[in-house]
């Protein structure tokens, strides 16, 4: 099968001479669920703004489909750390944004936003806007905003960081369940080892600054999966450890690098 | 205890404000006929009024009002348009705003009034140099204004909507150009204002119609009541465009 994103040998180095990136390799299967964790700042963000094509590897190659990334492209979705709605639009002109942009005829745009905000559980808040609703339900329609015009990638961007842990672990059960069986490769990128473990089916572990792989897990617990039931599973317990260890490193590094700079 | 805050009571302050302001107008009436305050130079309240009366009942002031408005909507528009044209360009274009940016501060820092002789001169008396003083003040606060909206909006959204399928003008429309709306205006209220200076004053200088050729007209006769009577239309022209562009920014700007 081919796959879905590769990064070869991929620098990136910033205008003022930061270095997020040095020499990654990725290779990310189609319809994987893959989760990328490094200690925070450690370039994990930058791998995504490549993928997407919103920024240009200084050296190395990004393919997406195997055609090399030249800008931003069609059949990628983002969902970003921080709010992106648009504050100016209702919850209904935000998720039918998309279906505009791409000059999906009116009717059928209006009934496929309709449909995937009540597939978020968003009915009745068609009309509302962004700062009325909460920080889970502004992701929901981020969501439903990224899913309603169907990209085959799904990039995200530690999308639950700010969320509180409930709120967090209903979001992270709701994800599973829109991505089962849709065949869409995600790119999920996180800090939290946990988070990363109970959804992915691979983990790959960054170095912290400038980001290189360190290592990567196959995830082989069972699904469909409950995140509260799956942290219990003994396996889980086994990765989280193993993985830790790899981790541990580079927080520590990163910590450390922090700590004498400030 | 804690303090609570209590809400202002609008009547109250709207009943407070007009018995300052009748007070300050009893006080000027009253220094008048006392002869605490030179009429000459100060005039009195009832004497303004009566010249307001009098315009009204001549309909000078109707051609006038026509005028100078017609002026200062017109400076409006037109600055208020290439501001925010030239705003949207600068600010979306990374070279043009590098090549012009410095430019446009350095031609705000010329004290534009000094300019009306000059559009006087290029455009005459007539209507054309009024409007080209009003755009001359309206296009600078408007641009920067635009300028500042747009420099100012989240690099986030840029990105999430350029990833959603949106193409330059796509940007610009959905969330560069409603991003800037706010600081619009924002900067329209205070251009308001200065296109009726532009217009008023370019009518000072020299005009044959027009609520500042009024006011020149009365203070060469030493019609001190005139001129008063001139400021206070001015002022009851300023607040119902201020009004109306409140009211059009609270239906345009609703998401806030």
């Amino acid at each position: 099968m081919q796959p879905a994103i590769r990064l070869l040998g991929v620098d990136k180095q910033f205008p003022g001479g930061y270095t997020a990136l040095k020499g990654v390799d990725l290779h990310v299967a189609t319809g994987r669920f893959v989760a990328l964790v490094g200690p925070s700042g450690c370039g994990k963000s930058t791998t995504l703004s490549l993928i997407a094509g919103l920024e240009m590897p200084s050296a190395g190659h990004v393919y997406v489909r195997e055609r090399e990334v030249t800008g931003v492209g069609g059949g990628i979705g983002f969902l970003f750390q921080r709010d992106a709605l648009l504050p100016w639009k209702t919850v209904f002109d935000n998720v039918a944004l998309p279906l505009r942009l791409r000059r999906v005829p009116n009717a059928s745009a209006q009934q496929r936003a309709a449909d995937w905000i009540g597939r978020v559980g968003l009915r009745g808040f068609e009309k509302n806007y962004p700062h009325e609703l909460s920080g889970g339900m502004r992701k929901r329609v981020a969501l439903a905003q990224t899913l309603a015009y169907d990209p085959e990638i799904i990039l995200m961007d530690e999308p639950f960081s700010a969320l509180d842990v409930q709120t967090r672990d209903l979001m992270e059960d709701e994800l599973l369940q829109l991505w089962q069986g849709s065949g869409k490769t995600i790119v999920f990128v996180t800090h939290d080892l946990e988070e990363a473990i109970a959804l992915a089916d691979e983990v790959v572990v960054m170095t912290s600054g400038p980001a290189r792989v360190k290592a990567r897990y196959d995830v082989t617990l069972p699904r469909p999966r409950v995140i509260e039931e799956v942290r219990m599973d003994p396996r889980f317990t086994d990765l989280y450890r193993a993985m830790w260890n790899d981790l541990r490193d580079e927080v520590l590094e990163s910590y450390a690098r922090a700590t004498s700079a400030g | 205890m804690r303090e609570q805050l209590q809400p202002v009571n609008r009547w109250s302050v709207l009943a407070t404000q007009i018995a300052l302001t009748l007070v300050v107008l009893l006080l000027w009436e009253a220094g008048g006929r006392a002869g605490w305050v030179d009429k000459l130079y100060f005039s009195k309240p009832s004497d303004i009024g009566m010249e307001i009366g009098q315009w009204l009942s001549h309909g000078y002031i109707l051609g006038d009002v026509t005028t100078t408005m017609s002026e200062t909507l017109i400076g409006l528009a037109v600055g208020a348009f290439a501001g925010i044209v030239l705003g949207v360009l600068l600010a979306s274009n990374r070279f043009i705003g590098a090549v012009f940016e410095p430019l446009l501060v350095l031609l705000n820092s010329i004290p534009r009034i000094t300019l009306v002789p000059l559009f006087i001169l290029w455009f005459g008396f007539k209507m054309e140099s009024k409007v080209a003083s009003a755009v001359a003040l309206v296009l600078f606060v408007v641009f920067f204004a635009t300028y500042t909206g747009i420099k100012d909006v989240d690099p986030t959204l840029v990105a999430s909507v350029r990833v959603l399928g949106a193409n330059r003008a796509d940007v610009i429309r959905h969330v560069l150009m409603p991003s800037a709306l706010t600081w619009i205006f924002s900067s329209l209220r205070t251009a308001v204002g200065f296109a009726l200076i532009g217009a008023v004053v370019a009518e000072y200088f020299g005009a044959n119609a027009g609520v500042g050729y009024r006011i020149q007209y009365s203070e060469a006769n030493f019609n001190t009541a005139g001129v008063f009577a001139g400021l206070a239309v001015l002022m009851v022209l300023v607040t119902f465009v201020d009004t109306f562009i409140v009211w059009t920014q609270r239906r345009l700007v609703r998401w806030k």
